[in-house]
């Protein structure tokens, strides 16, 4: 008896303490499925690679980069770009924890849900550090810049956080909607304004060698959405995958 | 079949007597204003509309986090009437202010800070709307919903952060800071009259709105119910 009621304090306790032992183990348990589950088929990776190359065509075409204008716009198309390719990727990584079944799998183990939320934004965002450290040097070739530069890629990192942070939030309510993966973009991109809006600043500024004091304030801004999001999202998941 | 509360019918001709007043105040006690002209009396129910529709978006989120903490399917349905009457009234404020901007800035629309917050307050939630169209179990709806809101009214303050960062450093045609300047003007105690009143009337007109909202939110429900019972 004794020992049943010390097993169901204890199960209890790692359902309602997050920052256990257990909440990192299961929350790097779901990111290595993930990126296993990706390394194996590749679908997701290749479809935002692919996207992301024909946006930039798209926009090569549609602004005719030429080389005065491609130096104002080139964060504009890049962080439009990784917008666009994110919401592939978001919708995908969901739908497949929701096809197979595998989400139910997942919210009946016995750990706390926001390592489950962790764990999917965690994978979400390598999914999108990947295709951005291929699309970074790929864009850099064609058009002849150099967007290997520390402070453009600690923006690019905060940005991504704060995408896929609320995206993944967001990306779950979607899948369990009857119009899925139009919902997304339309829920999405209204709340991600303020994250593409600094981002984009910040890079700009970046790249057009503007002093540090100019790119502080948008830093600032992006470290603060990151930050709120991120703690609403951790407080509000429980709601939205709840049954 | 409950019938329409009395107070509510009273409300209505309250909203309605109020309304004619204000139209009044506003079109003909203030006095012209020197610079715009007429065209200047369109901002009491602006400011009066934008009023109403930030004060409902406010209580949208507010009543969302009840929604989540009491789980009660009322708190839903007033969320729902706060977010539809309240959007209505922005767009009114919106179309409002390009009236007012086509004379005073010479430009139907400009990605001032405070315009273009307003053109993204509402495309949330429109998204708000199609979000709760795609759901059908209404529980499920309902915590969506909450969620939504609550991300939707953290987001638009930060929103408006970030672009008048965004104007403020990049030259424009029409500043930010000479916003004031750009058909700004000082209210003489006539027009501060109009002004309040207009306010004033918002808020009733909203009210009443509101409660009809709601009102037809519970009906809406009990339909629903007759209905799950008379085919059961």
């Amino acid at each position: 008896m004794a020992t049943t009621t010390e097993q169901a304090t204890r199960t209890a306790s790692t359902r309602t303490t997050p920052i256990t032992p257990s909440f990192f183990k299961a929350m790097f348990a779901v990111v290595q499925k993930d990126l296993a589950a990706e390394l194996r088929s590749r679908e997701l990776l290749s479809a935002m690679l692919v996207f992301s190359m024909l946006v930039i065509l798209i926009f090569n075409f549609a602004l005719e980069l030429e080389p005065d204008i491609r130096r104002k716009v080139t964060a504009g198309v890049l962080w439009a770009t990784f917008a666009f390719a994110g919401t592939l990727g978001l919708n995908r990584s969901m739908a497949i924890e929701k096809d197979r079944g595998c989400m139910d799998g997942l919210l009946l183990a016995p750990v706390d849900r926001a390592a489950i939320y962790f764990g999917k934004v965690i994978s979400n965002l390598a999914f999108m550090l990947i295709v951005e450290a291929i699309v970074l040097p790929m864009y850099g070739v064609l058009y002849g810049v150099n967007l290997f530069q520390p402070g453009l890629l600690g923006v690019i990192l905060l940005g991504s956080i704060g995408y896929s942070s609320v995206g993944t939030l967001i990306s779950t309510m979607t899948v369990q909607t009857r119009t899925r993966d139009v919902l997304l973009p339309i829920l999405l991109f209204p709340i991600i304004i303020p994250v593409l809006l600094a981002s984009v600043k910040a890079s700009g500024g970046i790249l057009s060698g503007a002093e540090f004091s100019e790119i502080l304030t948008p830093l600032n801004l992006l470290i603060v959405y990151d930050v709120i999001f991120i703690a609403i999202a951790f407080m509000v998941f429980d709601f939205v995958v709840e049954e | 079949m409950q019938s329409k509360p009395l107070a509510l019918t009273i409300l209505d001709v309250v909203s309605i007597i109020v309304l004619a007043i204000s139209a009044y105040l506003a079109l003909f006690f203030a006095p012209t204003e020197a610079v715009m002209g007429q065209v200047q009396r369109v901002f009491y129910f602006h400011v009066g509309t934008a009023w109403v529709g930030l004060l409902g978006f406010l209580f949208a989120a507010i009543t969302g986090i009840v929604y989540l903490v009491t789980k009660d399917l009322k708190w839903d349905r007033v969320e729902v009437a706060a977010v539809e009457v309240s959007l209505v009234f922005f767009f009114i404020t919106i179309v409002l202010g390009s009236i007012w901007a086509r004379p005073a800035w010479n430009t139907w629309w400009t990605w001032d800070p405070r315009l273009t917050t307003a053109a993204i307050t509402e495309l949330i939630y429109i998204a708000y709307f199609m979000l709760r169209q795609s759901i059908e179990d209404p529980e499920r709806r309902a915590r969506f919903g909450a969620v939504y809101t609550l991300l939707g009214g953290i987001s638009a303050p930060i929103t408006f952060m970030v672009i008048r960062l965004f104007r403020t450093i990049h030259p424009v045609v029409i500043g930010n800071q000479s916003a004031a300047a750009q058909g700004g003007f000082d209210m003489t105690s006539d027009m501060k009259v109009a002004f309040f009143f207009a306010l004033f009337t918002f808020t009733v007109i909203f009210v009443d709105l509101f409660w009809h909202r709601i009102r037809l939110g519970d009906l809406q429900d009990k339909v629903e119910q007759l209905r799950l019972k008379v085919s059961m």
